[in-house]
């Protein structure tokens, strides 16, 4: 049933305020190219981080895809967002290593210092936690990633330093 | 006199370990004190435990340093390089005396891993310089026939590392009897089992291994695409599995004529996963390839008549891929020699877990799993109690102990009911809760099916709920026959293996740790003290400050007490939910 790791409700259409134009050009690439909806929804997400339900409307009317496969494809696949994520994503990996090896305290550590849930953005928009089920780095569970940088050997204290060392970096 | 040569590992493990900080330490004392050496880069040795690793060569020999952080960086290039006086304490390996992971790198064959940790993963350089793309190219020379190079890798007897083990020969043949214009060579780089890591470090270590393993496969059934489908979740594979192929396309060995080989023409590109793990499934796989909803179709049509736009199709792994070149290269008499009478070859595993190596290992198959356990492993860590171990991830199972001289082949580990996977392999000591490790797999296949067939759907959903029922103390007495009840029927009516070995994770442990289901079920205990409600928190008399830090934070207000004085929890009110357990500092809190 795919029951998806991350929040999958659409905005409300008059939610989100976005420059479509900035989808011109990926458009004019995959347009009528076979297999082009995942690409599509990949570069659109790159774009704004999230799909927006615009996004989803203006690349059915210039392609000629079905709105309702679209919304199937978002959904079934746990990379695509349909709402806006803070600036940082933390990842804790909740793979079978990390699993045995107590990756819950790191998701509670971080649920507790961030006052946020799993899947949830904090209010500033700093960072969203989401659990990944294997981030590929088993030997060094339990592991989080931030941006691509991988953190291994964490417990729930060193989890939450990292993220407060990342954000009293950033708001100097 | 040879140059000296100092060499950091930069595989994810690594950099994740700091072995990037450390890399930049050495550059930059290289650069400021104008010290000669070269510095290199290479990816995952397989040694992870040990990360960083910094490996110096000179006259003298090979030294392998490990955990060298910024400022053992410091040391030991000022002693060993400068001093020439090698560090014995920091040294893991060497090729001069007895140091501790000697064994663990001198009792493995690799194969796979041949380049892994050895050579530049960005460089086609230093791949060509140990004999890469030497088969590929031994073929256009000698007019190697197709039927010849498909009857080589037949005679090797590789069977498919993916996790099915289908003999890899048979599927090129089958793909190669299909005649079509165009036709697809596919290589499965999803690697979705959550603690699996071997395809992400060949793909790190070696792509053009990889690469070339594809080029191969797509002469042998006359192929006109590769695709490489990635999951997203491997960054630095991607970059630089593109870097590999940006390569291989300056030097002609992809696109128009390759290898001297008229009318061979071949590109490959990479897709990347969007993260669903019945996307390794192949049919399924194919269905995002051609972006649509990964989910899987039935079989027959095989892809091999009938795959990627509905063209033949010859889908294979990552490891696969990477022992095809080593087979043409040395003969499949060479690769024979390895592994059981129905088992060739080498397998990469992944040990992870409880374990105290963890990382990668290349083994013959028919070593025993003691072997990798204890021996390459070297054991349980803090030498706590081996349990289990397991194999195959979400489809696959838990092997107890006392079969731990079962030994690693198709059909071996299957006669234990677990699979071998594609090589993950995770390692539970005896603070593991077989219960809840089975409730774990479950959720994952129960969040990753793909909805098709209703008993993959509900089927797995019902036996989680039983699960969760069993670990929160509410267990009833019929629950175990239930279980095993749904099980054989979501193995007897999903359409693919996902459905099909869903169950397995559950039917193992109940066969092997009955006991501990029974614990939970009628004692409403977990002996390995994992599952929450099911335990008691008390306060140790003796080494209670009275700091009030429990009390505080308790979220129930279970606990009281005064500063300075022994604390209470009281059981009527406490929801178990474990904070006062990891906030305090002095251990006084005992679970029971
Ligand atoms: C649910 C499911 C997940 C799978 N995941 C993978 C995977 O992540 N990687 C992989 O190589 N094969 C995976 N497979 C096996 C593939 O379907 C296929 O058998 C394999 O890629 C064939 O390659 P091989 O013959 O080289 O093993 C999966 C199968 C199933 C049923
Ligand atoms: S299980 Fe966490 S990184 Fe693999």
């Amino acid at each position: 049933m795919r029951i998806s790791r991350n929040n999958k409700s659409i905005d409300k259409p008059s939610q989100v305020e976005v420059d479509l134009s900035r989808i011109d050009k990926l458009i004019q690439k995959y347009k009528g190219k076979k297999g082009n909806m995942i690409p599509l929804l990949q570069g659109a997400q790159e774009i704004f981080g999230f799909l927006p339900r615009k996004v989803f409307e203006k690349i059915s009317l210039e392609t000629g895809l079905e709105l309702s496969e679209m919304y199937g494809v978002a959904t079934f696949y746990a990379q695509f967002r349909m709402a806006p994520v803070g600036r940082h994503i933390i990842k804790v990996c909740h793979g079978t290593a990390c699993h045995v090896q107590n990756a819950k305290e790191i998701s509670e550590a971080l649920e507790e210092a961030l006052k946020i849930k799993d899947g949830e953005t904090t209010r500033d928009r700093f960072f969203t936690l989401e659990s990944v089920a294997c981030l590929g780095c088993c030997s060094l569970a339990p592991v989080m990633m931030i941006g691509g940088q991988a953190y291994g050997k964490l417990t729930g204290n060193e989890s939450v330093k990292i993220v407060k060392t990342i954000r009293i970096a950033e708001s100097n | 006199m040879t140059k000296t040569t100092v060499t950091v590992g930069l595989g994810s493990c690594g950099i994740a370990a700091g072995a990037s900080k450390t890399f930049q330490k050495i550059k930059d004392l290289k650069e400021t004190e104008n010290i000669d050496f070269e510095l290199r880069k290479t990816s995952c040795i397989g040694m992870c435990y040990r990360e960083p690793l910094v490996e110096i060569v000179d006259e003298t020999g090979t030294y392998l340093y490990g955990d060298i952080n910024e400022d053992r960086a410091i040391e030991v290039i000022e002693k060993h390089i400068n001093q020439h006086d090698p560090i014995r304490e920091y040294i893991v390996y060497t090729d001069l005396f007895d140091a501790p992971e000697n064994y663990f790198i001198e009792s493995q064959v690799k194969i796979v891993l041949r380049n892994c940790g050895y050579i530049d993963p960005e460089s086609i350089e230093e791949y060509e310089a140990r004999k890469g793309y030497n088969a590929i190219r031994e073929i256009g020379e000698n007019k190697i026939s197709r039927e010849a190079v498909i009857q080589t890798v037949l005679d090797s007897g590789i069977r498919g590392r993916g996790g099915g083990g289908f003999p890899t020969g048979m599927k090129w043949k089958f793909a190669n009897a299909n005649k079509s214009p165009e036709k697809y060579v596919i290589c499965n780089a999803d690697e979705g089992d959550p603690g699996a890591f071997m395809d992400r470090s060949v793909l790190e270590g070696d792509p053009h291994s990889v690469l070339e393993g594809m080029i191969i496969a797509g002469y042998a059934i006359e192929a006109t695409q590769g695709v490489i489908y990635c999951r997203a979740e491997y960054p630095l594979a991607i970059t630089r599995l593109n870097i590999a192929i940006q390569q291989a396309h300056q030097k002609g060995y992809l696109g128009v004529n390759i290898f001297g080989i008229e009318g061979f023409n071949f590109d490959i590109y990479i897709k990347e996963g969007a993260g669903a793990f019945v996307c390794g499934e192949e049919t399924a796989l194919i269905a995002s390839i051609e972006g649509e909803r990964g989910m899987p179709r039935k079989r027959p049509p095989f892809p091999a008549s009938s795959g990627l736009w509905k063209n033949p199709t010859n889908i294979n792994n990552v490891e696969t891929f990477a022992n095809i070149p080593w087979i043409m290269i040395n003969g499949a008499a060479a690769y024979a020699v390895y592994g059981t009478e129905k088992s060739k070859g080498t397998k990469v595993f992944a040990l992870a877990g409880k374990v105290k190596n963890s990382g990668l290992v290349e083994v013959p198959m028919g070593v025993t799993i003691n072997d990798v356990i204890f021996r390459l492993g070297g054991g349980i860590k803090q030498d706590k109690k081996f349990k289990a171990v397991q194999l195959g991830g979400p489809s696959g199972g838990c092997i107890p102990e006392y079969l731990s001289d079962t030994i690693v082949d198709y059909d071996s580990v299957n006669a234990t009911g677990a699979i071998m996977g594609s090589g993950g392999m995770v390692v539970m000591d005896e603070t593991t809760c077989m219960v809840d490790v089975a409730k774990f797999f479950l959720d994952f296949t129960r969040k990753e099916s793909c909805g098709k067939c209703t008993f993959c759907r509900m089927g797995t959903m019902r036996m989680l709920e039983i699960l969760e029922r069993i670990t929160n103390g509410k267990g009833a007495e019929d629950d175990l026959s239930k279980l095993e009840e749904l099980a054989y029927q979501i193995k007897d009516n999903s359409l693919c293996g996902l459905g099909q070995t869903a169950p397995n994770p559950v039917l193992t442990t109940i066969k092997y740790f009955r006991d501990e289901y029974e614990a939970h079920i009628f004692h409403k205990k977990c002996p390995a003290k994992v599952c929450r409600p099911l335990l008691t928190y008390t306060v140790d008399e003796e080494k209670c400050t009275g700091c009030m830090v429990c009390l505080k934070n308790c979220p129930a207000k279970a606990i009281t007490g005064e500063r300075k004085k022994l604390h209470y929890i009281d059981q009527e009110i406490c929801t178990k939910c474990g904070v006062c357990f990891s906030k305090c500092k002095f251990e006084s809190i005992v679970l029971s």
